[in-house]
């Protein structure tokens, strides 16, 4: 091999390296810009009726001054399942940018029970992943807890503990806690117990 | 001529009285001027009560014995009704809605909860562990 090759080489590395380094950090970086509640909230379909909603719950303001922002509760936080949810996403900017459909708070009211499923869905199937991002059985104290919601965790709560699968997940009882239930919701649709 | 004389005197110690009784009464607001904010109420706690609470006299309202700040009750939703109607008070251990809820003001009985009764907390209130503000001996049904 001849110096100049040698020199190619380490020419290319080191381009591969600083151009890895901008794309990678790059990409990051607008990935974390499009996780905050700001960008959230920059469409009025956001601001106007969820995140108005999410301003009355205990998610929002509290005792301890922990808050839930809404990535926090809509995006995973393993990689993977966030790139995932990434570009799931497009289909929202379409619905905002092209049909439209819950441009107005009445629209938004018609689709409510729609969208509320989907997420329903989606956190029933992830064991209710992003809920587990704060609260976690192993780090519950059921002593402290009201009797009804001690008693509703209970089970599960060994369950978890013993490693066996849990046989409710949050969202099978915890509906409608950040955001208003839509209209029609079926009281039965929550699993027995606290609900 | 004398009729009047009395009358008249009846009605100026009955102003004396009253004038007397206006001035020594603390009402609710305290003693702010009008125009100024009236005072914060002093922050309670919702009382949780296990069992619930006894009627205090027939036909009463039952008081909520747990804590409803979480609670929405609006055009769309009521989530009193998640644990106290009919498809689900069982499995939440909870009392139902009486039947009466159910009722139209022409007697009719509805799917749903009637519109006069939807507003749960008309009615019913959930309650605080604070001592009265005047003393009473009142001992309710027994």
């Amino acid at each position: 091999m001849t110096i100049g090759s040698k020199k190619g080489t380490l020419g290319i590395l080191v381009v591969g390296i600083v151009s890895g380094i901008i794309l990678w950090g790059g990409f990051n970086w607008a990935m974390d810009i499009t996780n905050t509640e700001e960008f959230c909230i920059s469409c009025h379909e956001m601001k106007a009726t969820p995140y108005a909603e999410l301003e009355e719950t205990v998610h929002f303001t509290n005792r301890t001054g922990v808050r839930a922002t809404c990535p926090d509760c809509h995006v995973p936080r393993p990689w993977i399942h966030k790139i995932v949810r990434k570009i799931q996403a497009s289909n929202e900017l379409y619905h905002h940018f092209v049909t439209g459909d819950v441009d107005t708070p009445e629209k938004y009211e018609a689709k409510r029970m729609q969208l509320a499923q989907h997420v329903w869905a989606s956190m029933k199937e992830t064991n209710s992943r992003e809920c587990r991002n704060c609260h976690k059985f192993e780090s519950m104290d059921l002593e402290k807890q009201q009797s009804r919601g001690a008693d509703a965790h209970d089970p599960i709560y060994w369950e978890v503990v013993d490693g066996k699968s849990p046989s409710y997940t949050c969202i099978d009882c915890h509906k409608g806690i950040a955001h208003s239930l839509p209209e029609g919701f079926d009281p039965t649709w929550n699993a027995p117990g606290e609900g | 001529m004398k009729k009047t004389i009395k009358n008249l005197m009846i009605a100026c110690v009955a102003l004396i009285f009253t004038g007397t009784a206006i001035g020594a009464v603390d009402s609710l607001r305290g003693s702010q001027a009008i125009p100024e904010m009236s005072k914060e109420p002093a922050k309670m706690q919702q009382m949780v009560v296990k069992g619930g609470v006894d009627r205090s006299y027939k036909q009463q309202p039952p008081v909520i014995p747990h804590d409803i700040e979480k609670d929405k009750i609006d055009l769309k939703v009521n989530t009193c009704m998640n644990c106290h109607s009919e498809k689900t008070f069982k499995a939440k251990k909870a009392p139902k809605a009486g039947d009466s809820h159910y009722e139209d003001r022409d007697g009719k009985m509805l799917e749903t909860l009637s519109a006069r009764r939807y507003f749960c907390n008309q009615c019913h209130a959930p309650q605080a562990n604070v001592a009265p503000l005047v003393e009473n001996s009142f001992e309710g049904l027994k």
